[in-house]
């Protein structure tokens, strides 16, 4: 048996490790992982994009159908970020499994690019799969793919980052699905993923700029159409703040081992 | 015994949980490199909590803990490169197969991989036809080896095994002390934790007795037995006696199993001369019929030792 050697700054196998392991297990479950969403999306299409989009034309100038794709590619990106980072992490503390994360020469850094880096590797694909499928559906433009890139390898990332945080703070998998059910879906859905926000009464326009759905939902809008609910600068800071928040809130988990060690 | 000698250097190691149960207290242990410790105690006695405080699961309230001289907490790159760990529970993703699982400890632990040092543990364990089973679908005693597989697959130099054959077959139990043996050999410190006295009887060089939290004994486990172990001379008599006796007061005999015993214990007394106790049961006109020698087991000491301190 040869001598053994430590991984000196950076681990890179354990990264590898982790998120190699994690992919592997959304390929093992190709079709809840990719199949299931795709399916959701088009029912959407054909309920929201053929049903209401048929008596509706247009929204800022925009074809209906065409108009909630950005919004839905959104909504999956939310839901299937926090879904996979949560239940990457959740899953070992559920089997005891946990304990080889946390006796191994990995940083809280690396444990968190290999989960949550996986989470939002999974997601983007999905992403995409599900823009590929829309496509099959509306003409679709996109006036700016760079920033549609950007925005959503930052999006999936914070939210995988907050789907990390969840699956952590989760005792049960009745709470893995509390804080995506009661309020995720709530906030993706008036956030005006079917509709732009211009849309409704002065009142609930303001109410919904406390969304913060709404910054995100918006921004990816504009890189499609450069049509947005609220500037795109706003959107930007929103999205990378809500990101620092996450880190913060990471960094304090593992510099207390709050439910993660003894 | 340094820091660079000792495999494991514990030094005044406490752990008090939140609700304020002191789980362990003032833990001072040295483990020499290249040996098997089995450390041993009764239920809730803090083995797993003392294991767990050195593998980096559990915070120690108080102490600290050197592996091979790297500070567990401070360099803990270094210190957990070279433990492997396999845990009382049977805890790995079910569904994933035998090799993705321990390949995945491998680089977990920072090693590039190699499917030939992975192959040889398969192979160690009697694991290779099973190599692409999911793991859900092997029995107990098979899923214990993946899990030894997963914590060898890293080439650690520090082994420990929590109750490794809890609940495995008497066959399952061997090939494990073999394959202990062998990683001895090949200079891997062992530490285990046992309920079966045997096992560390069997494999342990140095026996540590941990009981509520605190570390009571460490001692090498053949000195050990001569120091704690009481010897022996039971003689069978051919005819009862109603009591010990006068003749023979002052070798302090006593009688069991309804008077047909004599027993004259005799611990680790040096220059015993048992043939005069012999010739003085002749002149006294006591016969025997069969006269054995007993030695204390391992396990009667363990329980002697833990029952003294309730």
């Amino acid at each position: 048996m040869t001598a053994t050697r430590a991984p000196r700054r950076f681990n890179r196998n354990a990264v590898i490790a982790i998120y190699r392991f994690e992919v592997h297990r959304a390929l093992r479950t190709l079709i809840q992982s990719l199949v299931t969403p795709v399916i959701t999306t088009s029912l959407y299409f054909i309920v929201f994009g053929s049903a209401i989009g048929s008596r509706m034309h247009s929204v800022s100038g925009v074809p209906y159908g065409a108009f909630i794709v950005p919004g839905l590619i959104m909504l999956a990106l939310f839901t299937e970020s926090i879904a996979n980072a949560s239940f990457g992490i959740f899953y070992p503390k559920f089997t005891g499994a946990i304990f080889e994360l946390l006796s191994a020469p990995v940083s809280p850094l690396e444990i968190v690019l290999g989960y949550v880096g996986a989470a939002a590797s999974k997601s983007i694909a999905l992403g995409l799969i599900i823009l590929a499928t829309s496509a099959l559906f509306v003409p679709l433009h996109i006036m700016h793919p760079a920033a549609m890139i950007a925005l959503l390898l930052l999006t999936a990332t914070t939210f995988s980052m907050f789907g990390f945080i969840i699956g952590i703070w989760a005792q049960g998998w009745e709470q893995i699905q509390l804080i995506p059910a009661l309020i995720m879906t709530p906030l993706t859905f008036l956030g005006g993923a079917f509709y732009s926000i211009d849309m409704l009464p002065p009142a609930w326009r303001t109410f919904s700029l406390f969304n913060p759905v709404v910054y995100l939902i918006s921004a990816f809008r504009w890189s499609f159409y450069e049509t947005h609910d609220v500037g795109i600068g706003v959107s930007l800071a929103f999205t990378v703040g809500f990101l620092a928040i996450c880190a913060g809130v990471v960094a304090w988990i593992f510099r207390t081992g709050y439910r993660l060690k003894n | 015994m340094n820091d660079v000698q000792a495999a494991i250097s514990i030094r005044g190691v406490g752990k008090r949980y939140a609700s304020g149960h002191s789980a362990l207290r003032d833990v001072n242990l040295e483990i020499r490199k290249g040996e098997i410790f089995a450390l041993l105690g009764p239920n809730g006695a803090g083995k797993t909590t003392l294991i767990n405080i050195v593998c980096g699961i559990v915070t120690a309230t108080e102490g600290r803990v050197f592996a091979d001289g790297h500070d567990v907490a401070r360099d803990y790159r270094a210190a957990r490169s070279m433990i492997g760990l396999v845990p009382q529970e049977l805890a790995t993703d079910n569904f994933e197969s035998v090799w993705d699982t321990v390949s995945f400890s491998r680089g977990l632990f920072g090693r590039a991989p190699c499917p030939r040092h992975i192959e040889s543990v398969l192979a160690d364990l009697s694991l290779t036809d099973k190599r692409n089973s999911r793991i859900l679908t092997l029995s107990g005693g098979m899923k214990r080896r993946v899990m030894i597989a997963k914590a060898l697959a890293h080439e650690p130099r520090i082994l420990f095994l929590d109750e490794p054959t809890a609940g495995v077959d008497v066959e399952l139990r061997r090939d494990m002390w073999a394959l202990v043996r062998r990683l001895r050999d090949r200079g891997v410190t062992i530490i285990l934790t046992t309920h079966y006295i045997e096992e560390a009887e069997e494999m342990a060089d140095r026996i540590g007795v941990i009981d509520r939290g605190s570390l009571i004994l460490v001692e090498d486990k053949v000195t050990l037995i001569e120091k704690l172990g009481k010897k022996q001379l039971i003689m069978q008599l051919c005819r009862p006696l109603p009591e010990p006796p006068p003749g023979l007061d002052d070798w302090g005999l006593e009688l069991r199993a309804g008077g047909t015993e004599l027993v004259f214990t005799y611990g680790n007394r040096p220059n015993i001369d048992l043939s005069a106790l012999v010739r003085r049961l002749g002149e006294l006109s006591i016969e025997f019929s069969d006269m054995r020698t007993h030695q204390s087991s391992l396990e009667e000491i363990f329980v002697g030792l833990v029952s003294r301190r309730t």
